[in-house]
């Protein structure tokens, strides 16, 4: 699950993590209020708080330029936040329909330190998961506010990155390698450990799969601040966070997938016109390759789970057809324990309740298939049986293709 | 032979008396597998029936370990608990911890994990199939069948399989069935970023068994353990292996079910595990209905 940098940025003050003061407004009442708790002294920030990288570089989809703005004076950062809410926000990570804000963060303006050789005093930090090692990783690096993967891809050399032992914890020596390898001393060095320790025990508590801070930065005045914070945390952790899970943003989410996770299943929306259902993540994922192999082009990717019940098929097939694009479906189903006639029932039930026109193939294997086969054949609809997962993609890439 | 588990291995189920661990006890049973002991804490001294079998059920693992000589578990256990569940294994020593159980937390899995570290017992899983050696009878009855895999897809052979998924492994169990090729051992690793046995594990296991001629390896997007599996593969393993990714069409940065299939960077992506896949000799199935063919290929049984 992923939130917004505001709150992020309020659960790194309450583990003692130093932020830019800032408040967040709803609507444009909100504003005033807002600006009212910040100093405008030395300038604004106006951040659009969408779940999506790339704001600052953002374009709105009435042409305004620039998700996270600069506003030297207060009438500004008004006029700017006027701009921002209620528009629609379109990054490179949010596809071309892009993310209507609905929620705006201003912040005091930072004042930018500058190292001795006069680059800008942006560093990069954050926590997450090492699978090879099957434990969390502190990744640091001196080149701090652009894209990490550029920096590891371009200057390996210059990311740094310290293991953490879930037996003991992060350690006080950890913290001030971190803080060595980004080239502090003195009361930086202090500042740095310290930081680094409290974000890792947010990361640690709090369940998350990721915190990244890019840029942290430090002031002119020599403090160091978390300029932006971006945080998701491990969804089967949630059950016991339920102040995190207050912080879900539903807006944020795919309005098809929040139905499907009602019903059990797993849906994410994609963006061609073959839609799929099927048990298992792993043939789920493979029915979409295979659909693409024979030229087609999957709509979703839908996991049924292991133990479909007809309630679940019927409901995916509402949910696939709530997607316009949508010109023919594939059934995937390989029921080694679930009862293929059970299924091909759940399936005729749900041709019948949506009124389905498209082009059905479904593939059935496992479990008394001969059965659902015969279930199929005889419900009169027109159903196309395919015999092998290819055999079955390929009939519906040519039902769909004009 | 066969790796991991045989079809005399004794094995209890922690969890015995929720459904989800009642029904696939019952399903272990009548394929014909040693499930001789449960476990669910405050419901020792009950029983498991089922077909005339009587299964005792104890409140701890320590003791159905000690008084039925089981030396594996089969962990149905919801979430919340199934770590705890996992440690009390090791704790037990037993040989093998399989966890079915899907959605632990990963800050569970790795403390788990660390503690598992230097102690007897191997973990496969969690959120996986299990595994299944295949029995001589009729539709492979009389293997042993721990979790949720369907037994009767399999037939008693040389092929090892081993995969993340699931349904996926069952499709390749079925297409080597279907060609009268039989398997050794199937293998499911699970689909979660923190898993206790690996595809190299796996792997180097099959090519010690003398049982297994050749290896099916499946794989998906996100992580690399596939990547550093058939690296190894290249320098050490005697056997022909094929192999297939999924995750072609799957989005950078979104979750495809599995907690672990999210592709992070370049190198997770399928096309890059492919194309080391081939670098490596691994026979690669186009799609997933190739992939005994793709053994096949290599392989003539």
């Amino acid at each position: 699950m992923n939130i917004h940098e505001f709150q992020a940025k309020a659960l790194f003050e309450k583990f003692g993590v130093a932020v830019p003061r800032g408040a967040p407004a709803r609507s444009a009442a909100d504003f005033g209020p807002a600006l009212d708790q910040l100093d405008a002294k030395g300038g604004l920030m106006v951040k659009s708080q969408i779940h999506a990288g790339g704001r600052g570089k953002g374009v709105f989809k009435d042409g305004f330029k620039g998700g996270v703005k600069f506003a030297p004076t207060r009438e500004k950062a008004l006029e700017l936040a006027g701009a921002m809410l209620g528009n629609t926000l379109v990054t490179a990570q949010t596809g071309p329909e892009g993310r209507k804000v609905q929620t705006i963060y201003f912040t005091e303006a930072a004042s930018l330190g500058k190292r001795p050789n006069g680059r800008d005093d942006e560093y990069y930090l954050a926590i997450l998961l090492d699978r090879t090692t099957s434990r969390p990783v502190i990744v640091a690096s001196t080149e701090g506010g652009v894209e990490i993967e550029k920096v590891a891809h371009e200057t390996p050399d210059r990311i740094f990155k310290v293991h953490v032992d879930p037996a003991v914890g992060l350690q006080p020596f950890q913290a001030r390698q971190v803080a060595f390898a980004l080239g502090f001393s003195g009361d930086l060095l202090k500042q740095c450990a310290t930081l680094v320790t409290k974000l890792y025990a947010f990361f640690w508590e709090k369940d998350c799969s990721m915190v990244e801070v890019n840029p942290l930065l430090v002031t002119a005045e020599g403090r160091l601040l978390a300029l932006d914070a971006k945080v998701s945390f491990d969804d089967n952790a949630l059950f016991r966070h339920p102040d995190v899970l207050a912080l879900r943003d539903l807006n944020e989410e795919d309005a098809k997938e929040i139905e499907a996770s009602k019903f059990g299943l797993s849906y994410i929306a994609l963006d061609g016109d073959i839609a799929c259902l099927v048990n298992g993540a792993g043939l789920a994922m493979s029915t979409m390759d295979i659909i693409q192999h024979f030229g087609g082009s999957p709509a979703n990717f839908l996991d049924v789970g292991g133990g479909a019940s007809k309630e679940q098929v019927t409901a995916a097939f509402r949910i696939i057809l709530g997607d316009p694009n949508v010109k023919g479906i594939l059934v995937n189903i390989f029921g080694g324990i679930m009862d293929c006639d059970i299924i091909a029932n759940g399936i005729v039930e749900a041709v019948r309740e949506t009124g389905l026109k498209l082009p059905l193939v479904v593939r059935l294997e496992g479990n008394n298939v001969e059965a659902g086969k015969a279930t199929l054949a005889a419900s009169g609809l027109t159903i196309v049986s395919g015999d092998s997962m290819a055999d079955a993609a390929r009939k519906i890439v040519a039902l769909v293709t004009p | 032979m066969s790796i991991l588990v045989k079809e005399d291995t004794r094995v209890l189920v922690q969890g015995i008396t929720g459904d989800f661990g009642a029904r696939h006890a019952r399903l272990s049973i009548d394929y014909g597998s040693q499930i001789v002991a449960g476990v669910t804490p405050g419901k020792g001294g009950q029983t498991f029936e089922h077909n005339g079998r009587k299964v005792p059920i104890f409140n701890t693992v320590a003791d159905a370990a000690r008084q039925t000589g089981a030396t594996v578990s089969a962990i149905f256990v919801p979430p919340p608990f199934a770590a705890d569940a996992i440690l009390e294994c090791v704790d037990a020593d037993l040989d093998l911890a399989v966890a079915i159980t899907e959605g632990i937390p990963v800050r569970d899995m790795v403390r788990a994990k660390r503690a598992m570290q230097g102690r007897r017992t191997r973990l496969i899983g969690p959120n996986c199939p299990g595994l299944v050696t295949p029995g001589r009878g009729d539709k492979s009855h009389g293997g042993c069948r721990i979790g949720i895999a369907p037994g009767y897809i399999h037939r008693r052979g040389n092929v090892g399989v081993v995969s993340r998924s699931g349904t996926l492994t069952y499709e390749a169990v079925w297409q080597l069935t279907c060609r009268g090729k039989g398997q050794s051992t199937c293998v499911g690793i699970g689909g979660d970023p923190v898993n206790g046995t690996s595809h190299l594990d796996v792997i180097r296991l099959f090519n010690d068994d003398p049982e297994t001629e050749a290896i099916i390896m499946i794989g998906e997007i996100g992580g690399n353990a596939e990547v550093e599996a058939a690296r190894w593969i290249k320098q050490h393993c005697k056997k022909p292996v094929a192999g297939f990714i999924a995750g072609a069409t799957a989005p950078a940065g979104r979750r495809m079910g599995h907690a672990g299939a999210v592709i992070g960077g370049a190198e997770d992506t399928a096309a890059a595990k492919i194309k080391i896949f081939q670098e490596c000799g691994i026979s690669v199935a186009e799609t997933p209905s190739d992939m005994a063919d793709a053994l096949l290929r290599i392989w003539k049984g």
